[in-house]
């Protein structure tokens, strides 16, 4: 058994989830890709969200793939950066938000 | 960014034995991946045959003003293998004699051969071939004062221009191509424009080439277009017909670059995923020959910069049978995987 829980040559192997499950494996590869078709998104903005998504859920195995899907697509390493701090910035906002509820509690406790 | 072809540097990839070794070895070897041959068998398919031929692909020489980091003919300044007069009169006898649609000239810079523009004259008056292509690099117009007016040139023999634009901003196409390309060959798409190329209502045919600056195949040719469309036409005013994505084969200095920067296993396994057997069945040898500056024959340019001739009894353009050649079987390796993976690849573009 390896002693990291992450190895990259993993996500060649994803698609070997259906050999346990076929029906929900195969049902999801076809969410996935229907997904990130084209449609009222472009597929080269749907990368850069999911880019962004990525970092957010911290899936190095994403980050990988979505790195390089954005160079295929020719996306620039400034959008890549922007589109990873607009996921940063809901991550942190999502955080403090809570701050509210804190002081809410603060004062509800407080005299 | 090496300023030297790899030949000029004594580098061991500049032995084409080597790189074949490196191709057939590893990976291959272990069955961690199948060969290219493996794979068509495991898709039923074929062995790929020539058809009818109608494309000669003539490499004139291998000097070139550039250093491409790229560049899988390992092209550069100090190359100075060219085509000789004996030569181009051979490859135009073949094409009086035989029903070639197209001529497209290659190199290096072919325009740096001097005897470039003999040469399409040549082809212009002598033989009914419908179409010339010129490989431009784009920024050889720039270079010299004498190539200042090869725009004009080109229109007067309608040649049809394909050029390389790796992309449409400078950063990327500078790490590629050398510092300063990016604004040269703006100037010269300028040159081409102001002279009709590329603009409508004209048959002056101006086509961009793409291919990936870096480990990573392309993405879709249409998507890629239009986006360089809409940025060269905002940023500079500049109109062009078409935009075809290459895959870069993993051969000589872009092999090289992926050796040196550990991307060379991920590459072909990123390669033999994206196989398209639909793209196998459009693959350019099909109708292609390449031809060598010393006029030997090749299945594609890519096979003639491994050394690898045309399986065929006769190999040289002198002694060209189409029959003969039409029964050959194409030379097949692992970098032949960069011409079938995802919407395939060819010196038109996708395929599939």
């Amino acid at each position: 058994m390896k002693k990291e829980y992450y190895n990259p040559e993993d996500l060649k192997k994803f698609s070997s989830i259906s050999e346990w499950n076929k029906e929900l494996g195969d049902k999801f590869f076809d969410y996935y890709s229907s997904v990130f078709k084209e449609g009222h998104l472009t597929a080269r903005e749907k990368s850069l969200i999911a880019l962004a998504v990525s970092h957010v859920v911290h899936c190095p195995y994403c980050i990988d793939a979505y790195t390089k899907d954005g160079l295929e697509r020719g996306i620039e390493k400034e959008e890549m950066m922007e589109a990873v701090h607009v996921g940063a910035a809901i991550k942190s906002g999502a955080v403090l938000v809570h701050g509210v509820q804190m002081m809410n509690r603060h004062d509800q406790l407080s005299m | 960014m090496a300023t030297k072809s790899l030949k000029a540097q004594q580098s061991e990839l500049s032995n084409t034995q080597r790189q074949l070794e490196i191709l057939s070895n590893g990976i291959f070897k272990n069955g961690q991946l199948p060969t290219f041959k493996q794979k068509l068998k495991e898709h039923t398919l074929p062995p790929i045959q020539p058809k009818k031929l109608s494309i000669l692909q003539i490499n004139i020489g291998y000097m070139c003003n550039q250093v491409c980091a790229h560049c899988h003919v390992d092209a550069g300044p100090d190359r100075k293998e060219m085509m000789s007069r004996t030569t181009m009169e051979e490859c135009i006898a073949v094409m009086e004699t035989n029903e070639i649609e197209t001529v497209d000239l290659t190199g290096g810079a072919p325009e740096m051969h001097p005897e470039f523009r003999w040469f399409v004259e040549q082809i212009r008056e002598r033989t009914s071939v419908n179409e010339i292509i010129v490989r431009s690099n784009l920024t050889i117009i720039m270079a010299n004062k004498k190539y200042h007016d090869l725009p004009e040139f080109f229109a007067q023999h309608k040649v049809h221009i394909i050029s390389s634009l790796p992309f449409y901003k400078r950063d990327k196409t500078d790490r590629q191509r050398g510092s300063g390309v990016f604004d040269q060959s703006i100037k010269a798409l300028q040159k081409f424009n102001r002279v009709g190329y590329g603009k409508k209502g004209t048959q002056l045919q101006l086509e961009l080439v793409y291919n990936p600056s870096g480990a990573f195949l392309p993405g879709d040719q249409m998507a890629l277009e239009n986006d360089f469309k809409k940025a060269l036409r905002e940023d500079f005013g500049i109109e062009f017909n078409h935009l075809f994505t290459i895959t870069n084969l993993p051969i000589s200095r872009f092999l090289d670059y992926l050796i040196a920067s550990e991307n060379f296993e991920e590459y072909m396994h990123a390669l033999v995923d994206a196989f398209n057997p639909a793209a196998a069945k459009n693959v350019m040898c099909t109708n292609t020959l390449s031809v060598s500056w010393e006029g030997y024959l090749f299945d594609c340019d890519f096979n003639q910069m491994l050394e690898l001739k045309v399986a065929s009894k006769h190999s040289h353009i002198r002694d060209f049978n189409a029959i003969e050649l039409e029964q050959r079987k194409i030379q097949l390796s692992q970098h032949c995987y960069g011409c079938t993976a995802g919407a395939g690849s060819s010196c038109q573009g996708s395929i599939a």
